[in-house]
């Protein structure tokens, strides 16, 4: 691939801008749609009576929806501010991105469709799809984001296939099984925050228990990834970078701190960290490729040679500048105001 | 079949089932916020309880638009990446401001109305459902721009092999855009009007709930005429601007074959593509005036359109013909009803036959869509990049692979979804707020 712009140039901090807030994006996308996944990974290990399922569902209701649009803006950003690593990324990738697609269709009908018909075996049915259609896109995520940080095999024009089978290589599934754990961890101790009773004794003792995989499974996942990828070559030319690792790190140890106090916004919060860590480690590791081409590096498709031209990328930072802090304002107002322990009221419908 | 010809079945399945759902979404969203603020200005506890009932449809029918629509974005991607790369500069951005500008709010608040009920006061509770009916309406603005650009790209260069971005403000104010976006939306209107004015009918017919249903039948055939005859009207400026912007089409949509002055409109056509079978009973000059306004205006002919840049003309012309013979059928409904509206125990043959209109619109507007769609073939970008030329270099296996489960998965729902709204749409309003734990 030609490159579009001069290094130094306006164009080039532009693209550099975007490429910043591209991995912002997908990492708030991570960080909220990971809780609501993990919660419904979780209802089928945690939930008894059918009080609370309808608690575990209603604990996400509000919020679900809201959350998944930040998979379409990190998406839409992409193609916007970097239509040719797009273009790549979600044709390369086609077969996965399309079971991520039904499964995230499936899963969005069950919250509706489900309290529609007074009938256990319905109920059954959609709890079913939820569950599993929270699962499959936490693992395919992962398998996704494992293959970009492993690279994709580009071709000169840039245009290749993984196919499904190819993308399930050992270090595609670890991720895959990274974000499941992830998100998990996430879910149960936002039902800590939720949930009242029994019902939050099992998210506090599955959190509790989930903790130390989290741990064994990032570090083992580190190492995979010290062996098998690129991902450390920018901070080995940029020690100073490591300090990113110290985000990851800090959350799981204060997730652990808090959740023992009892304080579960902050371990949430500690949780969100992680997650958010763990992202932006990714992206800087891939810097500056958006989709690295493996095994040959001369096709990856880069900030530079795969972004918009600089008035697009002028006018989308403007949109960005006026909207993204209005749609974290309003987001915040609603998590604010139904983020709290549920109460009978909240358990209607 | 190639992956070209499986792409387009994929994406016109997508749309085509997407866009059932999308125009109940923007018209009931603005009948609903419509009933609470009845209900905080009167106080009246009728209009609650109907923003309530409507609103149990709308979510299921929000639910399933919504979840069809991410597949949208991603098919961009997935099946037409080449036309990604070349107009992403201007299309992607266009779809990634929806998403900020729009969908967010949307998809935020929608949960809070939903949940909110009990937690918020009348007042902030219809300003939510203002919102989320804003936010839907604002997003099919963007969309509808996006499209605007396929159909009639504005404000670009060719440079570094792609259109890039020169003019933003003409991508923005791009007529087409906004001509389709005052056909879509009264359309819209129209077709929530027709489904609020089914359901009552039945129930009208049964005297289950008369005064909820009477108040719901006036307000849906009032919407139904008034929007009726808006979309008719802007129709035919919609009309005069294909001739400017779209020749190849509108040749196509009235299989209008020889380039001539005073072009008739002929009443009976059997198309085909190298000529007419037949026609029959022409009306002179009348597609001269459709056209342009003017009963001696020439009209460009198919025959000196180059073969390879024409339409399909049947399926375009057809198309046509069923939208705007349903659009007239509407006014005629809605003004019979509006006008005996208070009479309607007089009439009821034709309380029996409103709720078979409601698949009617859906029909109007899938046609519109195929007219629209179609009738840009064979360019992706109007005159500037071919179909054929977009799509993504992926196996046909697997498109048809996606293809199949997806019309699978898509049909199971859309079974699911539509017998969900049958079966709360016959059920009625309930009495009380019911607390199910």
């Amino acid at each position: 691939m030609e490159t579009l712009m001069e290094t130094g140039s306006l164009h080039y901090y532009l693209a550099m801008i975007w490429f910043i807030l591209w991995g912002v994006l997908w990492a708030v996308y991570f960080i909220l749609d990971g809780f609501d996944l993990g919660v419904g990974t979780l209802m089928p290990f945690l939930a008894r009576t059918e009080t609370e399922k309808r608690a575990i569902l209603n604990s996400t209701g509000p919020f679900w929806d809201g959350n998944e649009v930040w998979l379409i803006a990190a998406g839409g950003v992409t193609f916007a501010a970097f239509p040719y690593a797009y273009a790549q990324m979600f044709s390369g990738l086609y077969m996965a991105l399309m079971l991520l697609l039904f499964t995230l269709i499936v899963r969005g009908v069950s919250f509706e469709f489900r309290s529609k018909v007074e009938s256990p075996a319905w109920k059954k049915i959609w709890d079913t799809a939820h569950s599993l259609c929270s699962f499959l896109p936490a693992l395919l995520l992962g398998v996704a984001f494992g293959n970009i940080f492993q690279g994709i095999p580009l071709d000169e024009t840039g245009f290749s296939q993984a196919g499904l089978f190819g993308l399930l290589n050992p270090y595609g599934i670890a991720g895959g099984v990274l974000f499941v754990t992830m998100f998990m961890m996430h879910g149960a101790l936002w039902l800590c925050i939720r949930t009242t009773g029994e019902l939050k004794q099992r998210a506090e003792s599955m959190a509790t228990k989930l903790w130390p995989g989290v741990v064994v499974l990032t570090v083992l996942f580190l190492a995979y990834t010290a062996v098998s990828t690129q991902l450390f070559s920018n901070y080995m030319v940029y020690p100073v970078l490591f300090v990113i690792l110290l985000l990851p790190v800090a959350g799981l140890v204060l997730m652990r701190t808090y959740l023992g106090a009892g304080r579960y916004w902050m371990a949430w919060a500690s949780s969100c960290l992680y997650i958010g860590g763990t992202a932006l480690f990714g992206v800087i590791g891939i810097f500056p490729a958006i989709i690295p081409s493996n095994p040959n590096p001369a096709h990856s498709l880069t900030i530079m040679n795969s972004a918009s031209s600089p008035l697009t990328l002028q006018i989308m930072l403007g949109v960005a500048v006026v909207f993204v802090p209005l749609v974290i304002g309003y987001q915040f107002w609603v998590y604010k105001h139904f983020a709290t322990a549920m109460t009978e009221d909240d358990l209607h419908y | 079949m190639d992956v070209l010809m499986l792409s387009r079945l994929q994406f016109a399945a997508a749309t085509m089932f997407h866009f059932i759902f999308v125009p109940l979404t923007l018209g009931l969203s603005v009948l609903i916020a419509c009933m609470e603020t009845a209900y905080v200005r009167t106080g009246n506890e009728t209009y609650r309880k109907m923003a309530k009932f409507w609103g149990k449809l709308f979510l299921v029918n929000f639910a399933l638009g919504v979840v069809t629509g991410i597949t949208l974005e991603f098919q961009f991607g997935t099946n037409w990446s080449r036309y990604s790369a070349y107009v992403g500069d201007i299309f992607g951005s266009l779809l990634a401001i929806e998403a900020t500008a729009a969908f967010f709010l949307e998809s935020t608040f929608i949960g809070v109305w939903h949940f909110g009920w009990e937690k918020l006061s009348p007042k902030a509770h219809a300003t939510v459902a203002w919102l989320v009916a804003g936010a839907s309406n604002l997003s099919a603005i963007w969309i509808l721009i996006a499209n605007g650009f396929m159909q009639n790209p504005v404000g670009y260069t060719l440079r570094n092999g792609r259109a890039e971005l020169t003019d933003f403000f003409a991508v923005i104010t791009n007529k087409y855009a906004w001509l389709e976006f005052f056909h879509v939306i009264p359309a819209s209107l129209l077709l929530a009007g027709f489904f609020i004015v089914g359901i009552s009918a039945w129930h009208l017919l049964r005297k289950s709930h008369t005064d909820f249903f009477q108040k719901s039948f006036n307000l849906g055939i009032s919407v139904a005429l008034v929007f009726g005859l808006f979309t008719a009207a802007e129709g035919h400026i919609h009309g005069n601007n294909l001739s400017d912007t779209q020749p190849a089409k509108l040749a196509a949509m009235e299989s209008h074959w020889e380039t001539q002055r005073q072009a008739p409109m002929y009443l009976l056509i059997i198309p085909g593509e190298d000529g007419n079978v037949l026609q029959a009973l022409p009306l002179p000059g009348v597609l001269s005036f459709l056209a342009y306004n003017d009963f001696n205006a020439e009209v460009t002919g198919l025959n000196d359109i180059p073969k390879e840049d024409r339409p399909p003309v049947a399926l375009t012309f057809l198309s046509f013909r069923l939208m705007v013979g349903l659009g007239t059928l509407f006014i005629m409904v809605a003004a019979f009803g509006f006008l005996m509206r208070n009479r309607l125990d007089k009439f009821p043959l034709f309380l029996k036959a409103l709720p078979f209109c409601i698949p009617l619109p859906y029909i109007a507007i899938w046609a519109g869509w195929t007219l629209t769609e179609v009738g840009r073939q064979p360019w992706i970008v109007y005159g500037l990049m071919r179909t054929s030329d977009a799509v993504s270099p992926v196996g046909a296996a697997e498109v048809g692979f996606t293809l199949v489960l997806m019309t699978l998965l898509y049909a199971l729902l859309g079974a699911v979804g539509i017998w969900l709204m049958v079966k709360l749409a016959k059920k009625g309003p309930e009495d009380h707020t019911p607390i199910q734990v």
